[in-house]
């Protein structure tokens, strides 16, 4: 389980974040949404440590990652997954590269058990046969896949996704949707994802933090949605025609 | 200017931490060593071989006078290509060469979070990303140099056979009289020297890169100018402590 205490975050004058404090479970898919600037990338980087928070903790499985060094967060970091929004690979490595980068670091496996791991992993993303080819030869969709394999190559007990679907068809973003939902659940693993694609809140949410104005403004399930009277939510998650005719409907 | 500084050398510290794994390490040191080494000879051979020509030339048109002897125009070819030109103007081309593509790799990789992965698995980026290539850079410029002072004293002997102005046995015996030891030393200190400094100069303009592509180029650009600069005061330094 993930804990945040009471995060502020503060860039010079302005304060991005205001006393975020909520647990993500594992075996549930967690989601932060909130409207564009309203801090959710920032909390997911003060999560992972990629931003230190101004004030607050971060608590993975009872232990205070944000008080720890360098050094110290290592053990911690070897189990953390993380899908970046743009998937992050690496330029100069094959898919199978990228997927193995990790396993060369941190394991002591021989070479055919991590070949053997990365072809495990992207067979768990349908991703087969793209072995020897470089991100460049990859479309938006299979990189992403890509990253999903990269992220449990590990086999993490936290994954970490930011904006999923941010330049992917529908139909490619429910399959990514379905993806992280099935590895969730499979694996048990504590899983943070930032979105506001809608298809993703009602999809896949079961535990939803809703942030305005870098403030906790709802938390809730996605089953809780339809029925909250909270008007930012409401503006926020109903804000297309289709939407609010899928809410009357309801 | 010391905010800079500061963050310059906290990032060199990093960098310089116990890898993770150091067989991992070494790959990645081979693999910038064949980029840095064996990318650069061929403009290191071309440049070489025009700058010991046209020294050669220079040297033998300046010596007009009779009453010297035009062996002597060898000796001064060859102790200014291995003193200066060699080390010096290799290791400008080379900040341009290898420190900008160094630059706008590292720069490319921060501006789209390449760097923040590395840090999220948790790999030491600095480390990870910046040793491998600054040890590169001090093991290789000094070979590339070596090679270039073969190469210029060669360029000088075409020159000779081609222009007539010094006659080739003239040549050979001014390049192999009285050479001292020091001059050697001084050129391989001194490319050690701009090595670490073209590497290390540009890793830490592209690790700190903020923005998208245009910032990449502007990391870029800075990495290669500050580093020919400072190619140029480490020069004067070394050639004052050791001469």
């Amino acid at each position: 389980m993930i804990e945040t205490k009471n995060i502020y975050k503060t860039f010079g004058e302005n304060e991005v974040l205001k006393d975020i404090s909520t647990q993500f479970k594992p075996g549930r898919n967690n989601l932060i949404i909130g409207g564009s600037g309203s801090g959710k990338t920032t909390l997911l980087k003060c999560i992972v440590g990629l931003h230190e928070p101004t004030k607050g903790s971060v608590i993975f499985d009872g232990e205070n990652f944000t008080e720890m060094n360098f050094e110290q967060r290592v053990p911690i970091r070897t189990h953390i997954g993380m899908l970046f929004q743009n998937s992050a690979l690496f330029d100069s490595m094959t898919v199978e590269e990228n997927i193995m980068f990790p396993l060369n670091l941190f394991t002591d496996m021989s070479k055919s058990e991590k070949l053997d791991r990365a072809n495990f992993c992207l067979k768990r993303v349908n991703l087969e046969d793209k072995n020897k080819l470089f991100p460049s030869e990859l479309s938006g969709g299979m990189k992403k896949r890509v990253g999903i394999a990269r992220a449990i190559s590990m086999q993490p007990k936290y994954l970490f996704v930011d904006e999923p679907n941010s330049g992917l068809d529908p139909k490619t973003s429910i399959l990514i949707d379905e993806l992280i939902d099935e590895l969730t659940k499979e694996y048990n693993i504590t899983t943070v994802v930032v979105t506001h694609d809608m298809n993703s809140v009602m999809g896949i949410g079961d535990h939803i933090i809703f942030l305005y104005n870098g403030e906790k403004w709802w938390e809730g399930t996605n089953k809780d949605i339809a029925k909250s009277d909270n008007k930012e939510l409401n503006e926020f998650v109903f804000a297309s025609k289709f939407m609010q005719a899928a809410k009357a409907k309801l | 200017m010391f905010y800079s500084l500061g963050r310059y050398i906290l990032l060199l510290r990093l960098s310089f931490r116990k890898p993770e794994k150091f067989k991992v390490y070494w790959a990645e040191i081979m693999r910038e060593m064949v980029s840095i080494g064996i990318g650069s000879l061929g403009i290191i051979s071309i440049i070489s071989v025009f700058i010991g020509a046209a020294t050669t030339i220079q040297v033998a048109f300046q010596l007009a006078s009779p009453l010297v002897p035009m062996s002597i125009a060898g000796s001064i070819a060859r102790d200014s290509t291995i003193l200066e030109f060699s080390p010096t103007i290799s290791s400008l081309v080379l900040a341009g060469r290898v420190g900008s593509s160094i630059a706008s790799q590292i720069g490319t990789m921060r501006v789209t979070e390449q760097i923040d992965a590395l840090e999220i698995m948790g790999v030491n980026a600095p480390g990870y990303l910046i040793s491998p290539k600054v040890i590169a850079g001090m093991c290789m410029v000094p070979m590339l140099v070596i090679a270039s002072i073969l190469l210029a004293i060669t360029g000088g002997y075409i020159a000779c056979v081609v222009s007539g102005d010094v006659t080739p046995a003239d040549y050979i015996t001014g390049v192999t009289q009285n050479f001292a030891g020091l001059t050697v030393r001084v050129a391989l200190i001194k490319a050690i020297v701009f090595g670490f400094i073209i590497t290390s100069i540009c890793a830490y303009q592209g690790f700190y890169t903020q923005g998208g592509a245009l910032e990449v180029g502007q990391a870029s650009t800075r990495g290669v100018v500050y580093s020919c600069v400072m190619i140029l005061f480490a020069d004067l330094v070394i050639t004052r402590l050791m001469l």
